[in-house]
Parts: C-alpha cells; sequence; structure tokens
C-alpha cells in the first residue's frame, strides 16, 4: 500500500496560537510554474483587529525584557531558523521557483540577518542614545525607546522570507510587538517562520503574522487608533499615500515604501523608536 | 415602569403563595418540590441564544443599551474616596469624545463608600428612568455574608441611611447548602426590612445568590425562587469574587424562574449577572437572552443590569468603531 503524503494547512499565526481565518476564507497558493501548492488562509480585517489586540498585550513584556534578553531571543530564533533549514530551502524552491542554491542563498541571508539584529538588541541604546550637555548641574540624558505596535506590510513577489525577516527583526530589536501582513503570492515560508518563532523563546503576540491581501487589511492597520507605527515597505504596489494620511490622523510612524528586500541597517532599528529625554540633578547638596 | 414590589412588605409574597401559616416545612416543601433543570437542554438553549449575530443598527442600539443597564462597580479593599469620584465621573460622563454617549444606570460601591458616592454626583443622583444615575451599595457582610445578622443588619442600614438606592445582599450561602432554608429566608426578609427609609419607601434589595458556590442548577432555581419569595426586587447572580461568576446558562434559568413569577402573579422582578461579563459581545448575548426568555420589556434598568466595570470600556471602544469606522484602542478610553 502507498502512503498518503499529509498535505499541511497553512494558518495564521496570532498570539501565539495558529488560528483559521475568523471569516472562514482561503487563497490558492501557487507554485512558480502554475501548479497547486497549498492553501492558505486570507486574512479579514477582524483577524488584523484580533491581531494588533495580541500585539498590544504582548508589548509590555517584551519591551520590558532586558536588552540582553532580547538579543538572546532572537539569536535563538536564528538557532532553531538553521535547523530547519533544508524544509525552507524546499519550501522556497517550491514557490519561488528558485534553484536550490538561491533558495539556500536566501535562507542563508534571512539566518545571518536574525544574527545580525541580535546583535544590536543591548548595543543600539548606546550608539543612538546621547548624555547631552546642558548648562546646569543635571545629567541630560536621551534614550531610544520602542514605539509599541508596528505594523507592517512585508516585501512582496520576491524572497519572502527574506523580505519578511528583513522588516520584522529590526522592529523586534528595540522592543516592538509586530503585526506583519506576509507576502500574498508568497506566503508559505512566512507561516513556517511563524512555527520557528512559536518554538524559540519569543513571547506569543510580539509577532503576529497575516496572510492575505495586503490591500484589504492595510487600510484597517493604518487607521486603527492602537496601532503606533506603519512599516509600508512593501506596500509599493498599493495606494500608499492613502494610508500614509490614514495613518496621520492617529499620529503613526510611518516608513514609506522601498523596492525589493530591504538592506539591515541600524536606521531600521531606529525609525521605530521614540526619543526620551530624561533630567537628573548630578547632587543631592 | 415603576417596581410594583418596592411597595409589598417583606415576606408578604410568601405569605401569599404558601398561605399565613408560613413554617420552614411549608417553604421546604415548596423549594424541594420545583422541578429538576434538565442541565443538557438548558447550556444548549444558552448556547443556542449565543449564536445570534447582531450586526449594524441593532449592534449600535445595543451597545446604547448596554451601557445604561450598567451597574458601574468598584469592590476592592483599596477603595478610596478619589477613587469613587472617578468612577462617578466616568458614570456620568462615559466618553468625553462623544457626549452622546448614555449615562450608566447606578454605580455600585461597598457600603461606607456611599457618601462619597452621593456627594459626587450631587444633583445626577437618581433614578436612571430620568437619565440620572443611582447609588448602590453592597451590604450584609460582602463578600462572604459570615456575619451575624445584627452585624448585617446595621451594614445594611448604614448604607440606606447614607442614601444608597439599591442594596446588594449577599445570601448566607453556608446555610442555604445546609439545607438551612428557613435562616435564609428570614435573613432576607429582615435586610429587606431594613432597607426600609424613614419616609416607608424601601430600597431596591439585590439578593446575590453568588450561584458559583451553589454547585447545581437545581440550587440556582431554589435560591431564586427562595430570593423572590423572601421579597427581593432583583435576583443577583454573583458577587464578582468568586470564580465562575456570571454565565449565561446561569442567567438564563434566574430568567425563567422570574418569568415564571410573572406568569404566576404578575409582578416583575429584575435580574443582575455580574462578575467575569467584560466583552460587548458577551454582553450582547445577554440583551438576546432576555429579550428571549422574559421578553423586552426586561431590558430596563429597573429590571436587568450588568454588574461590570472593564465591561464599559469595550463597549465604549465598539461605539467609537461604529462611530469613526475605524478600530480604537485602549488609549481612547480611561484607566480604571
Amino acid at each position: 500500500m502507498t502512503r498518503l503524503t499529509i498535505p499541511k494547512t497553512y494558518k495564521l499565526y496570532i498570539g501565539g496560537k495558529f488560528p483559521r481565518s475568523e471569516s472562514g476564507r482561503s487563497y490558492e497558493v501557487r507554485a512558480a510554474d502554475g501548479g497547486f501548492l497549498a492553501n492558505a488562509s486570507l486574512a479579514s480585517r477582524k483577524d488584523a483587529r484580533d491581531a494588533v489586540v495580541a500585539a498590544r498585550a504582548a508589548v509590555a513584556g517584551w519591551s520590558g525584557a532586558t536588552a540582553y534578553n532580547r538579543g538572546q531571543v532572537l539569536y535563538r530564533v536564528a538557532e532553531v531558523l538553521e535547523g530547519r533549514r533544508a524544509q525552507f530551502v524546499e519550501e522556497l524552491q517550491a514557490s519561488e521557483g528558485l534553484s536550490a542554491a538561491d533558495a539556500a542563498r536566501q535562507v542563508d541571508a534571512a539566518i545571518d540577518t536574525w544574527v545580525w539584529y541580535a546583535g544590536w538588541a543591548d548595543k543600539f541604546v548606546q550608539v543612538a542614545g546621547a548624555g547631552n550637555p546642558v548648562a546646569g548641574p543635571f545629567f541630560n540624558l536621551s534614550v531610544p525607546e520602542p514605539t509599541g505596535v508596528v505594523a507592517t506590510v512585508a516585501p512582496q513577489g520576491e524572497a519572502s522570507l527574506l523580505g519578511l525577516v528583513r522588516v520584522v527583526a529590526p522592529a523586534l530589536v528595540a522592543g516592538n510587538a509586530v503585526v506583519v501582513v506576509a507576502d500574498e503570492a508568497h506566503p508559505l515560508s512566512a507561516i513556517s517562520l511563524a512555527e520557528v518563532l512559536a518554538t524559540s523563546d519569543l513571547p506569543g503576540g510580539v509577532v503576529n503574522v497575516l496572510t492575505g491581501s495586503p490591500a484589504e487589511i492595510a487600510p484597517w492597520l493604518a487607521s486603527h487608533a492602537d496601532v503606533n507605527a506603519l512599516d509600508l515597505t512593501g506596500a509599493g504596489a498599493l495606494e500608499w499615500v492613502d494610508l500614509e494620511i490614514a495613518a496621520a490622523d492617529t499620529l503613526k510612524r510611518v516608513t514609506r515604501p522601498e523596492p525589493g528586500v530591504p538592506a539591515p541597517s541600524l536606521d531600521r532599528i531606529l525609525a521605530f523608536t521614540e526619543t526620551k529625554t530624561v533630567w537628573h540633578t548630578k547632587s543631592l547638596l | 415602569m415603576t417596581m410594583q414590589t418596592s411597595s409589598l412588605a417583606p415576606a408578604e409574597r410568601a405569605v401569599r403563595l404558601l398561605g399565613g401559616d408560613l413554617t420552614e416545612r411549608s417553604l421546604r416543601q415548596h423549594l424541594e418540590g420545583l422541578s429538576g433543570v434538565d442541565a443538557v437542554g438548558l447550556e444548549q438553549r444558552a448556547a443556542g441564544l449565543a449564536t445570534r449575530s447582531i450586526k449594524t443598527s441593532s449592534k449600535a442600539w445595543a451597545l446604547d443599551r448596554i451601557i445604561e443597564l450598567i451597574d458601574l462597580t468598584t469592590l476592592e479593599g483599596a477603595d478610596t474616596p478619589g477613587k469613587v469620584r472617578s468612577l462617578v465621573a466616568k458614570a456620568l460622563t462615559p466618553d468625553a469624545s462623544d457626549p452622546t454617549t448614555p449615562r450608566v444606570a447606578a454605580v455600585c460601591v461597598y457600603g461606607d463608600m456611599v457618601p462619597a458616592a452621593v456627594e459626587a454626583l450631587g444633583a445626577a443622583h437618581g433614578d436612571p428612568d430620568d437619565g440620572l444615575v443611582s447609588v448602590a451599595a453592597v451590604a450584609t457582610a460582602f463578600p462572604s455574608g459570615r456575619a451575624s445578622l445584627a452585624v448585617k443588619l446595621a451594614d445594611t442600614r448604614d448604607a440606606v441611611a447614607a442614601g444608597a438606592d439599591e442594596i446588594d445582599m449577599v445570601i448566607d450561602r453556608g446555610a442555604f447548602l445546609a439545607g438551612d432554608y428557613g435562616t435564609v429566608f428570614e435573613q432576607i426578609v429582615a435586610v429587606k426590612e431594613a432597607c426600609r427609609r424613614a419616609d416607608g419607601s424601601y430600597a431596591s434589595l439585590k439578593v446575590i445568590l453568588e450561584t458559583g458556590e451553589l454547585t447545581t442548577y437545581d440550587n440556582v432555581r431554589r435560591a431564586s425562587w427562595l430570593a423572590i419569595l423572601a421579597g427581593g426586587d432583583f435576583i443577583k447572580t454573583s458577587t464578582g469574587k468568586v470564580s465562575p461568576a456570571a454565565t449565561l446558562p446561569v442567567t438564563l434559568l434566574m430568567l425563567e424562574v422570574v418569568r415564571d413569577w410573572h406568569r404566576l402573579t404578575g409582578e416583575y422582578v429584575g435580574v443582575k449577572p455580574a462578575g467575569g461579563i467584560r466583552a460587548s459581545k458577551d454582553a450582547v448575548r445577554y440583551l438576546v437572552t432576555v429579550a428571549e426568555t422574559v421578553g423586552e420589556q426586561w431590558l430596563q434598568p429597573h429590571l436587568f443590569r450588568f454588574g461590570a466595570s472593564s465591561l464599559l470600556n469595550d463597549v465604549l471602544l465598539q461605539r467609537q468603531k461604529l462611530r469613526t469606522g475605524h478600530y480604537s484602542g485602549p488609549d481612547y478610553v480611561t484607566i480604571d
């Protein structure tokens, strides 16, 4: 008797759990050659709403963790991802039609990105913060603090794994929680990455992954009053000016679209921080 | 609608139903003669009612009505006059960004905080039917009820004298579970008597059954009958200090008792689920259950209340979503 293969159900990742879409909808994911690959959940605005609630609940714990601890957890993500390298290579080959070598290069770059950003967790404050000279007997310190909940549209159409990691990892470094809309055409590696995140000490809700149409979900995230920042990196094909206008109503920080996959940079970490300045007396005498 | 029951002398209902020679034995015979509760049927019915979808204009109506039915509650050991004042401010103006938001029905505080609540309400203190806010006080050694009758009565009289319009009393669950229905009955009757004001009117009496400690649906049905017979104006599920607090099946069961009592006597008795109702969606399910069990006429502050604190914020967030078209967040409501 031949064995039947068990196809995987690709669901959403919200609050550390893998629910189906609240709407019950799904859509077909096609391989590079046009053949059927899998069904993925088609997230609705209510899934986005639930994801924001989960992210908000996670902010206090994640931003309250020590910088060293956050770095360790992000490094752990790289470790677990390394252990599942083969699965990701296979998935990218199937969905993006890459050669084995190109797929492996993308997975390696994704792992290296996690390591690179993990290293920044307990260092970026020293680089971006400052001791300001003031005309009085005070210490005057400026330090970057996490913005809160960051809603992100991941790069669309190419390098689905690396693109996602390059937008999610920097937001996590400072202690933000993320709601990310994955690459619509290639969502499978995003959900597999969610499985990695779920098993690498990252508290539930710190990263929430939605699969489906960014055009449908992004406006709800842009206007959501409980989202603090909007990363439109992968929103170039959307009406992103409207999204920016909607985000302005609640004074969100907005990162504008950029083509391709963004390079790792300190600026990306600092894009989702706010500078807090404190005064402290040098002496009580 | 004014409460017909408020003019009744305590225990009058029991005398009318069970006869003038009211004894522990006749009370026991009546309570133990009640038919048993079909637990599976009850839970299925409650689950069925919870599936109703309430959208758009119905949802807007339901959200406003939920606010009008809330007893905004703070029952903490750490309550201060300042906290009660901010609770009252929220009761009067639940959402400062939208003046059309209705007021809640009442604020519910511990007895010693009643003067602070009355003072903070000022001219806005009164009947929720007139757009004013009542003051409810928990009494009778809330939440455990473990004190002598004299202490419970003094507790009640103090709160009424300080200006409480409504008294939330707890029954003696120990006596009830021991089968000592007479004691429970007499205590409710005595507390009802202690609710009498100088002018002869009575403060409305809500009888807390603490269903989470009664263990069976049959007990909940018996305790509901007992509380109604003894003169309770409301029957209330829980103190909020015991888990499980209010559940939909238990509230449905209590509503059925209230419905049966109405069919029997024509009198209106209120129901107050309290504790554990935090989401608008849950509260809407309670509204559906009330409307389907006793009728929409019960959806008014003299016959149905929610005992809640965090529920109000969730309802306000839902209202803001309906008004603005985008999702709101906890930054746009008060921190309680």
